[in-house]
């Protein structure tokens, strides 16, 4: 696979932007529902919006609200957040064969913009031979103006949106996680990775609590991967 | 109240703590040298990761999760449409929820 020619320019953010479209419309929707759960576990409004600005991370700031109580336990919510990030480690380890031909500032201020979604994209346009790195940017950006608007809506007037799935919405990133995995398939040896990761991330998600499944059924799957080329 | 310190130092360590997973994973693989088991491995990451995070979803919470994950799978391979991809994920979980 080529990876040394490796562009970043506006045509690749604008198409990141756009290709995201889908995920900032249902991104929005969460982003509502974040906001009205915020201001019901006491965040003010400045604090919701920092939080989205700040961290822009759906798992964390969802899981965090249910620890948010008086006194606040800030080490809690600290190690709470660095843990339900640590997929983020291998998505990043992911990207590094193309964003390490780029500059730091735009390596290392794109992966700020990094979220599951944008990243699963830009994995898959990579995966299709394109090389334009702006990609993640562009989606981030995209995803981040949502969120944040979404959360201060949500935390000001939206009262009405309680339970995501009563809309189906809590299907909607599954559904899209699902549809690129459809184009990641590259036959045969995808199966083994596959099947470890999907056993590994339902065992775990049985018997850990919280966002482990994720990181352990991706780090067990893409090791048998490996693995498995080595023999 | 606009905001409280306490509050104000949680969200700060919480950004560094994503950030710092964030940058963490590219600045460690990018340090490694690319031998063809590494690279193999970094290249079945995407796969493994999605797989995992849509798994007990799809394959342990129902039978209105997986017939609407089945849907989703052969409206993909159909149509190769995200957003229909989508909508037709968040209508069919809907509409099995309700019958289920």
């Amino acid at each position: 696979m080529d990876k040394t020619t490796v562009t970043f320019t506006w045509r690749g953010a604008l198409e990141g932007a756009k290709r995201c479209l889908p995920i900032e419309i249902s991104g929005f929707a969460i982003g509502l529902v974040f906001g009205v759960l915020a201001g019901q576990a006491g965040l003010s409004v400045v604090e919701s919006f920092l939080m989205s600005a700040l961290v822009f991370s759906g798992a964390a700031q969802f899981v965090v609200l249910g620890l948010w109580a008086t006194p606040l336990p800030v080490a809690g919510i600290a190690l709470t957040t660095l843990v339900v990030g640590l997929r983020h480690l291998l998505m990043g380890a992911a990207l590094s064969p193309f964003f390490s031909k780029l500059s730091r500032l735009r390596a290392y201020g794109s992966v700020f913009f990094m979220a599951d979604e944008n990243w699963a994209l830009t994995m898959s346009e990579f995966s299709k031979g394109k090389r334009d790195a702006a990609f993640l940017l562009g989606g981030g950006l995209a995803m981040f103006a949502s969120w944040t608007t979404s959360t201060l809506v949500g935390r000001t007037v939206g009262g009405f949106l309680r339970e995501p799935a009563r809309w189906g919405l809590d299907f909607a990133f599954t559904a899209v996680f699902l549809a690129l995995l459809v184009g990641m398939w590259r036959g045969r040896s995808d199966l083994l990775p596959w099947a470890v990761a999907a056993l590994v991330a339902v065992a775990a998600h049985h018997l850990l609590p919280g966002q482990w499944y994720i990181l352990l059924g991706g780090l067990t799957g893409s090791l048998a991967g490996a693995v498995r080329r080595g023999v | 109240m606009v905001f409280d310190l306490q509050a104000l130092l949680a969200i700060l360590l919480m950004a560094l703590a994503t950030y710092a997973t964030r940058a963490g994973g590219l600045w460690l693989a990018s340090r490694l040298t690319l031998s063809g088991r590494v690279e193999a491995w970094l290249d079945h990451i995407p796969g493994a990761i999605l797989v995992s995070i849509v798994a007990p979803t799809v394959l342990a919470s129902g039978p209105a999760e997986a017939l609407a994950g089945l849907a989703v799978v052969l409206v993909a391979l159909r149509t190769g449409s995200l957003p229909v991809a989508m909508v037709t994920g968040v209508c069919a979980v809907l509409v099995l929820r309700a019958v289920a």
